[in-house]
């Protein structure tokens, strides 16, 4: 599913246009809560929007940067409120219909989402996202009543769904809500084109650490950004972090590089605040801090890796050291900066072989 | 709506294509309705007013499809759906029609992962189910088995398996009248059962013995009831003809389907006939225990009440006939009312006229009366095999006895011979 962002804001920009000429300033502040949304910085982002929102309650646009930072910050409910009410409000927009769609499919509620996504189509018979969103929701009914027809219990099909929908929200690129789904990556593609500091970039947005990390929104939207070890999603930190890859290429470099790969995914994810994505990079039987229960131990990497901030964790100078054909032991210095908090430390990180994918089973400092 | 997408138009003739098989395959299987579906006679019985709703809103939601109405169709299923929570195949139209707005479809049920028998048992029951609304209904007609009911039977229930349809006939003045037929569940391995575990569903004459409602049923087998669904009428299976030929084999009944289904594809049961639990309860209302006969077919020959007549006469003249020469002592005159291949199971023909003979020499008088007679045709015969149930009323100089009495009598060149005779 597609979440409307920048093509959205590009229409009710108009809108805006249209409704009100002088209110330039109250424009810049929904500018700049714009780009505190995109920089994650999410209850700054919150309180320009309200701001600006104090003063023009009915403005269409801050309504809707609004519903989506609710929606970032996993408050559905709110989130389903205020894009409802644009849809009363403004009935020939496509796009609140369309993001409350998203919120209703995450939720389960394939029904609702249908019904949202035909208003949109309705009142734009063209509109690309809309019908792919409906492609998808229809695919996902038709599974459901499969599943019926067939007596199949296959898990929590609704649960996966909206389980799927959070780390897409995270990860923040309009493109992770369709995964899989290579070929039809058009429309996602044009809206970060339309928005070129795309959240996706949030990972490389200290730009000065990482020159020219994400050059181009394209490569990015094609980077399945939940599943890090994919080639161009690797190439990236590879370009900042001192040459990992050449290095120990000699001895086995195969092996290695899959398992240095996972590693800058996993830092990846962290500097992106995604949250989904840096958890997907433990193992089932990680070996928590202090014995810590896996539930705690996820409360607590979630509170500090969502927390709308700015960070960046840099790997430098990785050793593999392959215990045996499926465990590795990687040593690297880990520099790590958020607006808050500056360190480097030593890291050492074993890692399992589970399927094709590297997973963390040990994390401890030193080594 | 306004607009559909072009991937849903495209796929909305693949799949019209798709579904136009089966409905093909269902007119070629009654020709005689052009491919119509024919209305229901205004029943107005007590169980049977109701006609199964589900299997219209199915068959109109397939129509909707063939005429290319997608979203009608669409709305057609919610409604059975919603109706009946647990039909599958509506689940699975549903399906179909959900995934075919994405991608053109080339078959019905479009979903991996599953063992292919699973869909295509569901496919199978659409396949009947469209079959059977196809089917005229036997306005005025019988089933040529039916040649007589007594008047205690208020019900007959015949079975076509090559339909999967079992006909309800109400006994009016002694002439049968139709009023409902229900979808039904065959044996998996399809008729004419042979052995115990063949898994298939007898072909024959058969009466409802007891009934086995759904506490009954939780008390003899548990959790394991589950599959009989409301409850459950046995069946005389194998019964006097079937153990002659040598069947073996038991618990073949008439019953419900599990509480988390609506229905069951076509061929899935052990033997047993499977009926939707709503239409099994419609059912049970009109079964007489020890009355209500079951006669099952493969392909049920129709013909009008009155066609019956000279058969139900000339067998009505053979009872009569063998009563009178009962009554008349001569014995070799009556004993000529028996086939030589006559049987009782423990009797063979010489046996049972030595046992005649001693017994009626001590006699000075018969007197035999016969009433309550019910005449029905075996199917698979040539109009040569015949079960007749009758009550007895007999007296004699040194013995009086009522009891009721089951004979198959067999057409031997003109005439109609005794091969089976016993208690009922």
């Amino acid at each position: 599913m597609t979440l409307i962002r920048g093509g959205a804001l590009a229409v009710t920009m108009a809108l805006l246009v249209a409704l009100s000429g002088p209110a330039r300033a109250q424009a810049d502040e929904l500018q700049e809560a714009n780009r505190l949304f995109k920089q994650g910085q999410l209850d700054r982002a919150l309180d320009r929007v309200d701001a600006h929102l104090a003063n023009r309650p009915k403005d269409a646009r801050g309504r809707f940067m609004r519903g989506l930072i609710l929606t970032e910050q996993n408050k559905s409910a709110e989130a389903i409120k205020v894009f409802t009410a644009l849809t009363e409000d403004f009935p020939e927009l496509p796009e609140p219909y369309n993001n409350l769609a998203v919120l209703y499919a995450s939720q389960g509620q394939y029904d609702k989402a249908r019904t949202a996504l035909e208003m949109a189509i309705r009142t734009h018979p063209s509109y690309a996202t809309a019908h792919e969103n409906l492609g998808d929701i229809y695919a996902k009914m038709a599974s459901q009543a499969y599943d019926k027809a067939l007596q199949l219990d296959r898990g929590n099909a609704a649960a996966q769904t909206k389980l799927n929908l959070i780390r897409d929200l995270f990860s923040g690129g309009p493109q992770a809500g369709r995964p899989g789904a290579t070929a039809k990556a058009k429309p996602p593609v044009k809206v970060a084109s339309t928005t070129p500091a795309a959240p996706v970039a949030k990972a490389a947005a200290p730009a000065a650490a990482a020159p020219a990390a994400v050059p181009a929104p394209t490569p990015v939207a094609k980077a399945p950004a939940a599943t890090p070890p994919a080639a161009p999603t690797a190439a990236a930190p590879a370009a900042k972090t001192p040459a990992p890859k050449p290095q120990p290429a000699a001895a086995a470099p195969n092996r290695e590089d899959a398992v240095l790969q996972a590693v800058t995914g996993w830092a990846k994810a962290w500097s992106g605040n995604d949250v989904a994505g840096y958890l997907a990079h433990y193992a089932p039987d990680f070996e928590t801090p202090k014995g810590m229960s896996r539930a705690d131990w996820e409360a607590q990497r979630r509170s500090r890796i969502a927390k709308p901030r700015q960070i960046e964790v840099e790997i430098q100078a990785p050793k593999v050291k392959f215990d045996d054909r499926n465990r590795a032991t990687v040593t690297f210095r880990q520099r790590y900066r958020s607006d808050t908090f500056k360190a480097d430390a030593r890291k050492t990180l074993v890692m399992v072989k589970s399927g094709e994918k590297w997973l963390i089973r040990q994390e401890g400092v030193g080594g | 709506m306004i607009s559909a997408t072009r991937a849903a138009r495209a796929a909305r003739r693949v799949l019209s294509g798709v579904l136009g098989i089966a409905l093909a395959v269902a007119s070629a299987a009654a020709p005689a309705m052009g491919g119509h579906p024919v209305q229901r006679p205004p029943a107005n019985l007590d169980g049977f007013s109701t006609p199964p709703e589900a299997e219209a809103l199915l068959i109109k939601t397939l129509f909707e499809i063939k005429n290319n109405r997608l979203v009608t169709a669409l709305a057609e299923i919610e409604k059975a759906i919603q109706a009946y929570p647990n039909f599958r195949l509506a689940h699975l139209v549903k399906g179909d029609l959900l995934l075919a707005r994405t991608r053109p479809l080339t078959t019905m049920g479009n979903t991996n992962g599953v063992p292919h028998e699973r869909i295509e048992e569901l496919r199978e029951e659409a396949k009947a189910r469209l079959a059977r609304v196809q089917q005229e209904r036997p306005l005025g007609r019988v089933p040529r088995y039916l040649l007589q009911l007594q008047p205690q039977q208020k019900y007959a229930l015949v079975l076509d398996t090559s339909k999967y349809t079992l006909y309800v006939f109400e006994n009016v003045g002694g002439t049968p009248r139709y009023i409902a037929d229900y979808y039904t569940t065959i044996g998996k391995n399809g008729i004419d059962k042979y052995r115990e575990g063949d898994k298939k569903t007898p072909l024959g004459v058969y009466h409802v013995t007891s009934s086995l409602p759904r506490d009954r049923l939780n008390l003899m087998y548990g959790n394991k009831s589950a599959l009989y669904g409301t409850g459950a009428y046995p069946i005389n299976y194998p019964n006097e003809w079937d153990r002659r030929q040598g069947r073996n084999g038991h618990g073949i009944w008439l019953h419900g389907v599990p509480f988390d289904t609506y229905s069951r594809p076509p061929r899935s049961s052990d033997g047993c006939v499977a009926l939707t639990n709503e239409d099994l309860e419609r059912i049970g209302r009109s079964v007489q225990i020890g009355l209500t006969p079951v006669i099952i077919s493969n392909d049920i020959e129709w013909v009008t009440p009155d066609a019956s007549a000279a058969l139900r006469k000339e067998l009505a003249h053979a009872l009569e006939a063998w009563r009178a020469d009962w009554e008349s002592l001569d014995t070799d005159k009556y004993l000529k009312r028996y086939s030589t291949n006559f049987s009782t199971g423990k009797q063979d023909i010489a046996d049972w006229s030595d046992h005649k003979r001693k017994v009626n020499v001590r006699k000075s008088w018969i007197k035999v009366k016969v009433d309550q007679v019910s005449m029905f045709l075996y199917p698979g015969s040539q109009n040569d095999l015949a079960v007749v149930t009758f009550e007895q009323d007999y007296a004699s100089s040194n013995l009086t006895q009522k009891s009721r009495k089951r004979q198959y009598w067999i057409k031997e060149g003109k005439s109609w011979k005794i091969i089976y005779e016993g208690a009922a």
